[in-house]
């Protein structure tokens, strides 16, 4: 019996990086893909059909790079770097609940790695923890390009964090809970976060943007002005590793929009639909087709993220540093705070008045 | 039976194993052909000038700073965000708690946001703006003349 739970945990870590993993290498597909319908030409077509197997050569090509480190570096620092970032990136993907549950031989089992009762705070952390590959790097490198890439993103990191996670303490003031499954079961119904968070959305959706280092935000590695910023001495699969964990973490951080204001698996009709489904299929084969089709509710939303962070790449130039710096502290903290102020009004004001009219 | 966070050791194990196999793969796989040239230090073309551990704006160290003292005030709003709405918790109070807590985070809010005004007002968070640099190149001849010169050869453009 607990051999069994622990070989389906087993597999369920698997396919969640297998599933991250395949998502990210898409990603790089997707994202030039789009970049050629947005510059109106066709982007990779030569290898497979629509150029479907473009990622797997990228890899390929990663794998045969000849790879060195500089003789000034600082060898095992040099390494650890795109190490660290992966594995921040990777991690993150554990606590998201893909899913509701699925029902096999009397055993119920979410779709999702580890239910922690602490998976906000446990995504929060490590996202902060991501700025360490990122500086390990950039200082090992003994670049000036890369030093100066490092402390751009560092510093552009740490001051987004703050406002991500402000806005963070704003969901959590409405659903007093840190899990993020319970957080989307209280969204069920179309009760969803976004209707009653609009700018908490908007100030988390632009720090993820910083967080992630995507354009506009992307000014650690700003070619015109600093080559490739802090990756500038990184050839082979170390580089690889760095924009890898970049398009992971762009996953993992449109998930979690998802989950935390767009109800996660939770989708118009879905107690309709399950209803319909367990009568038709009996009560575990329903279960768990519904349950797939929530998953795929979600991965649409997941994936409507990535694609809106390549929609901006390709739309909204590059900030300048002092311009970054005065949004993320200037305006984005205080909004944050406000946005603090008018939910705990809201919740201890408003909630009462709506449910007594309600009931 | 693993914990909970037995299963995220597990999840760091098995991405560790991942990166080490991808490491250890492509390090089997590429050639390996140093020389001194490949090895050197990349500044655009450049032969490299000392150490690269130079000096930064210290506006970053103080940046750091005050990211410090929010990222502490975010770790103590966090407990208090989840006990904040509790239905219980305010059905035993009359309401009275939701007040009570709201009141007592808008002081320990409200004394940061002073030190963020303070370090505002100050001018700690504001950056050097970059001041674009017009070259100015003594010539002989007047600038009316180029201009004339730009607005006779300027290329026509035809309104649709």
């Amino acid at each position: 019996m607990e051999l069994t739970e622990f070989v389906i945990k087993s597999l369920v870590i698997l396919v969640i990086f297998g599933l991250t993993l395949l998502i990210a290498m898409y990603s790089t597909y997707g994202e030039r893909k789009v970049a050629g319908f947005i510059q109106d030409r066709l982007g990779p077509n030569r290898a497979g059909p629509f150029g479907i197997l473009q990622p797997l050569a990228d890899a390929g090509k990663m794998f045969f790079k000849e790879d060195f480190i500089p003789a000034q570096a600082n060898k095992w620092l040099f390494i650890a770097g795109p190490c660290l970032a992966m594995l921040t990136a990777l991690m993150t993907s554990a606590v998201i609940p893909f899913g509701d549950s699925i029902r096999y031989d009397g055993l119920e089992v979410a779709v999702q790695a580890v239910e922690a009762n602490i998976g906000i705070l446990y995504v929060f952390g490590i996202v902060s923890l991501g700025v360490y590959g990122v500086m390990v790097g950039g200082w090992a490198s003994n670049n000036k390009f890369s030093l100066l890439g490092a402390i751009r993103a560092a510093s552009q990191n740490i001051s987004y964090e703050i406002s991500m996670g402000l806005s963070i303490v704003a969901i959590l003031m409405m659903t007093g809970s840190l899990s993020i499954r319970e957080i989307i079961e209280q969204q069920h119904g179309g009760n969803w976060n976004i209707w009653y968070q609009p700018l908490g959305f908007i100030i988390f959706i632009t720090c993820a943007f910083a967080e992630c280092n995507r354009t506009p935000f992307d000014l650690p590695e700003c070619e015109t002005e600093l080559v490739g910023g802090y990756h500038t001495e990184y050839s082979s699969m170390k580089l690889g590793f760095y924009l890898f964990a970049e398009y992971i973490n762009m996953f993992i951080s449109s998930a979690v929009i998802s989950a935390l204001y767009f109800g996660g698996y939770n989708y118009p009709g879905m107690d309709w639909v399950y209803a319909q489904l367990t009568s038709a299929f009996g009560d575990v084969a329903g279960h768990n087709v519904a349950t797939l089709i929530g998953t795929a509710a979600f991965f649409a939303k997941a994936l409507f993220f990535v694609f809106f962070y390549m929609w901006v790449r390709w739309t909204l130039p590059r900030f300048r540093y002092d311009q970054l710096m005065n949004l993320g502290w200037k305006n984005l903290i205080p909004l944050a705070i406000l946005n603090i102020v008018i939910t705990g009004t809201g919740v201890l004001f408003l909630k009462p008045i709506i449910t007594a009219l309600l009931n | 039976m693993l914990s909970d966070f037995g299963i995220i050791l597990l999840f760091i194990l098995a991405a560790i194993v991942l990166i080490m196999v991808v490491l250890g793969a492509s390090r089997l796989l590429r050639p390996n052909r140093p020389n001194e040239e490949k090895l050197t230090t990349y500044e655009s073309g450049e032969e490299p000038l000392g150490n690269a551990n130079v000096q930064f704006n210290v506006r970053f160290y103080v940046v750091a700073l005050v990211f410090v003292l929010f990222e502490v005030e975010l770790i103590f709003l966090f407990p208090w965000a989840v006990v904040f709405g509790n239905v219980d918790l305010i059905e035993q109070t009359d309401g009275r708690w939701g007040w009570f807590a709201l009141a007592e985070m808008l002081v320990f809010v409200g004394m940061l946001t002073l030190g963020l005004a303070y370090a505002w007002r100050k001018g700690y968070l504001d950056w050097v703006r970059p001041t674009p640099q017009v070259p100015h190149t003594p010539s002989p001849v007047p600038p009316a003349l180029y201009e004339q010169l730009n607005e006779k050869y300027a290329p026509k453009v035809k309104v649709p």
